[in-house]
């Protein structure tokens, strides 16, 4: 059995919605009323102002385990955050740490902009918890990690939001806590950054810290964590594995809001497995199977049942559809399901992927109804390639071809130009 | 209480490092520097000297060396003790970043507040050292009170500024409120003029303010080389220890509460 890092038992929290006091005159009442009224008045109610933003929150995190918490925008995610790193107290329900936690709940939070990239790193650092001799011993793995050699002595209010980013997470990454709480770093910085902030964070993960890690980047949760959790509105939706929670937030995103009532045939369902039963993380190349079910309302005829395909930034790259793949129309009774299944090969570069469906009848161009995004894929490969797909590259030859003289080259290049 | 104390003392390294990120901060994009450091408590200085300069014309008596080393004596303390008040009472909405997204104890701001103040009263005190030798101000066995009146003088400062700059971040008033009585505390302080001038009804009365009597000490043990008045001394302490006591207690207890509603 393994240690307990983190444990929130019924934890609740409640904020006050509205300035503080518009006016003295509200303020005075209010101080009258909280001099004798709040005695009486318990922690579980509300007053008119004030809402919940963590509702009987409960879960625990072991040692040495990389946790997930994902959800919508003012799902709660930071405040769990604010409660762990001691900034705030639950307003009820108890919450224990055991070890040395160090929060990144803002990259760059306490840089102050009027002093030097040189300047900010031990003040961050020791704010962040170093002492100001472990700052000096990684002062240069610091600047390397981040890149900023050349910039290091210019005062980082003239820094891009890029270079920022990198400074914060360069320092954070080099701090030695026993838990390490991080808040949506990811959101900056670019491809190459990103990638060594992931990889960094893999082997801070390996030295057997405790990792609380909070993002939208679901890739990211997904290659991180074991387990993650799922809040909505204050509330725990889901715990356990990364996998089943990620699947749980897409359907919700989808399924939760959609309007069926005016439709006459509905995507019923879609569901993405690989050969083995795996849903989520596919290697590039791989063949993946998506079943599409759809149901009629009334009797519809000439269906056909599209599959697309978008990139991470919901822009199209895939789309066919079973008529045209030479397959005869469908024609739907009132009442009745029907299932298609693809089969595709993934020739995608890694990265994000949302497949999507749609039923469509060509013949008059009507589109019953479009599901996208269904469900989300996550490709990964062991070679390293940008892009949407996957080309196979192979380097066939690499070597010099000869060599010109500088003089040479200048006169090859210098017609050319005063041609233009 | 003492708990809280023994964190703190863990957190020594922090307290440098934001007092130094204070200093550096003031003195960041200014062709003047730390010269700032010497260039207003001049001012201040230079102000008494003229209030000084009219008493003498007033009474008849000629203006000696020795009450000007007496305004100097006592604007350069007080000028401390009111820059701290007025950064140390943003200090915490200062800093709201740090305050709503990192942990660590609150109280480390006002501390450094004060401390980076006190680096401007000694480069200031540097300066006044010289011009009082200058003056002919010589050695005296009292001057072993300066820096007990100094401790007292910062411990008030610290205790006081714990107290504004928590109640600062819940209402701003205090930053105004603050504002206009550190402008005005000086009428009511003997900077510019002695306690004893006021006659035996009201010197009381001028005293009551806790860093009266202190800044009468350093007159008495720098200038007129003799004992500080001992029962104002004690008061002194006695207000200042209590107020720290409370403050400190009050600071803590609201701490929880401060990312939520600065």
């Amino acid at each position: 059995m393994s240690q307990t890092a983190i444990a929130l038992n019924h934890v609740y929290k409640k904020f006050k919605k509205g300035e503080l006091y518009d006016s003295l005159r509200d303020l005075i009442p209010s101080l009258a009323r909280r001099f004798f009224v709040a005695r009486d008045r318990g922690n579980d109610s509300l007053g008119s102002k004030e809402f919940w933003a963590l509702q009987d929150v409960s879960f625990e995190i072991h040692k040495g385990e990389s946790f997930g918490i994902i959800g919508n925008n003012g799902a709660g995610k930071s405040t769990i955050l604010k409660l762990l790193s001691g900034i705030m107290k639950p307003t009820t329900g108890t919450l224990e740490v055991h070890g040395r936690l160090s929060a990144l709940i803002e990259i760059g939070a306490g840089f102050h902009p009027d002093l030097t990239g040189r300047e900010n790193i031990f003040l961050n650092g020791i704010i962040l918890g170093m002492t100001k001799g472990e700052i000096r011993r990684k002062f240069d793995e610091i600047v390397e990690f981040s890149g900023l050699e050349e910039f290091i002595d210019t005062p980082v209010k003239r820094y891009s939001s890029g270079m920022y980013a990198r400074l914060g997470f360069a320092v954070a990454a080099h701090l030695e806590p026993d838990i390490l709480v991080i808040d949506e770093v990811l959101s900056v910085g670019d491809y190459v950054f990103q990638r060594r902030c992931i990889e960094k964070m893999d082997a801070i993960l390996n030295t057997g810290v405790t990792i609380i890690f909070v993002s939208h980047n679901l890739e990211a949760v997904a290659g991180l964590c074991q387990r993650t959790l799922l809040l909505g509105h204050g509330k725990v939706i889901e715990a356990g594995p990364t996998k089943e929670v990620i699947k749980t937030y897409m359907n919700q995103g989808s399924y939760g809001q959609r309007q069926l009532i005016d439709k006459e045939v509905v995507i019923s369902k879609v569901s993405v497995h690989g050969k083995d039963g795996e849903d989520i993380r596919f290697e590039t190349g791989q063949k993946i199977y998506c079943e599409i079910e759809i149901a009629a309302r009334v009797r519809c005829c000439g269906l056909s049942i599209a599959l697309l395909v978008t990139d991470n930034n919901h822009f199209e790259i895939f789309n066919t559809s079973t008529e045209r793949l030479k397959h005869p129309t469908i024609c739907l009774d009132a009442g009745e399901s029907w299932k298609c299944e693809y089969e595709v090969c993934l020739n995608l570069a890694p990265g994000t992927y949302h497949l999507g469906a749609a039923v469509y009848r060509y013949d008059v161009q009507k589109e019953y109804d479009t599901l996208l995004p269904a469900a989300t894929i996550y490709v990964s490969s062991d070679i390293d390639i940008k892009g949407v797909t996957n080309l196979y590259p192979r380097v066939v030859s690499l070597h010099a071809i000869g060599k010109n003289d500088s003089k040479t080259s200048r006169d090859l290049i210098r017609p050319a130009c005063s041609a233009i | 209480m003492i708990k809280e104390i023994r964190e703190l003392l863990g957190y020594r390294e922090l307290i440098y490092a934001i007092t130094w990120k204070d200093i550096k901060i003031k003195y960041k994009q200014s062709i003047m520097g730390v010269m700032w450091a010497i260039f207003m408590p001049a001012l201040v200085v230079s102000a008494g000297a003229l209030v000084k300069y009219a008493f003498a014309r007033l009474s008849g008596t000629p203006l000696g060396l020795s009450q000007i080393a007496t305004v100097s004596v006592k604007a350069i303390p007080w000028s401390f003790f009111i820059s701290s008040l007025r950064f140390g009472t943003n200090c915490l909405t200062a800093n709201v970043n740090l305050v709503t997204k990192i942990y660590f104890p609150n109280e480390v701001f006002p501390i450094s507040a004060v401390l980076s103040q006190l680096f401007d009263l000694g480069i200031a005190s540097f300066v006044l050292c010289v011009l009082l030798a200058v003056a002919g101000i010589g050695w005296s066995i009292y001057l072993l009170w300066v820096p007990v009146l100094m401790g007292l003088l910062i411990f008030l400062a610290v205790a006081s500024v714990l107290l504004l700059s928590a109640a600062n971040l819940f209402f701003r008033d205090v930053k105004y409120i603050v504002e206009v009585i550190v402008t005005f505390a000086i009428f009511f302080t003997p900077v510019f003029y002695e306690a004893d001038f006021m006659g035996a009804t009201w010197k009381p009365i001028i005293l009551l303010n806790p860093v009266a009597p202190i800044l009468e000490g350093f007159n008495a043990c720098i200038v007129l080389r003799q004992m500080p008045e001992m029962a104002w001394i004690a008061y002194s302490a006695t207000v200042t220890i209590v107020l720290f006591f409370a403050s400190f207690r009050f600071f803590k207890k609201m701490e929880p509460s401060f990312a939520e509603n600065i």
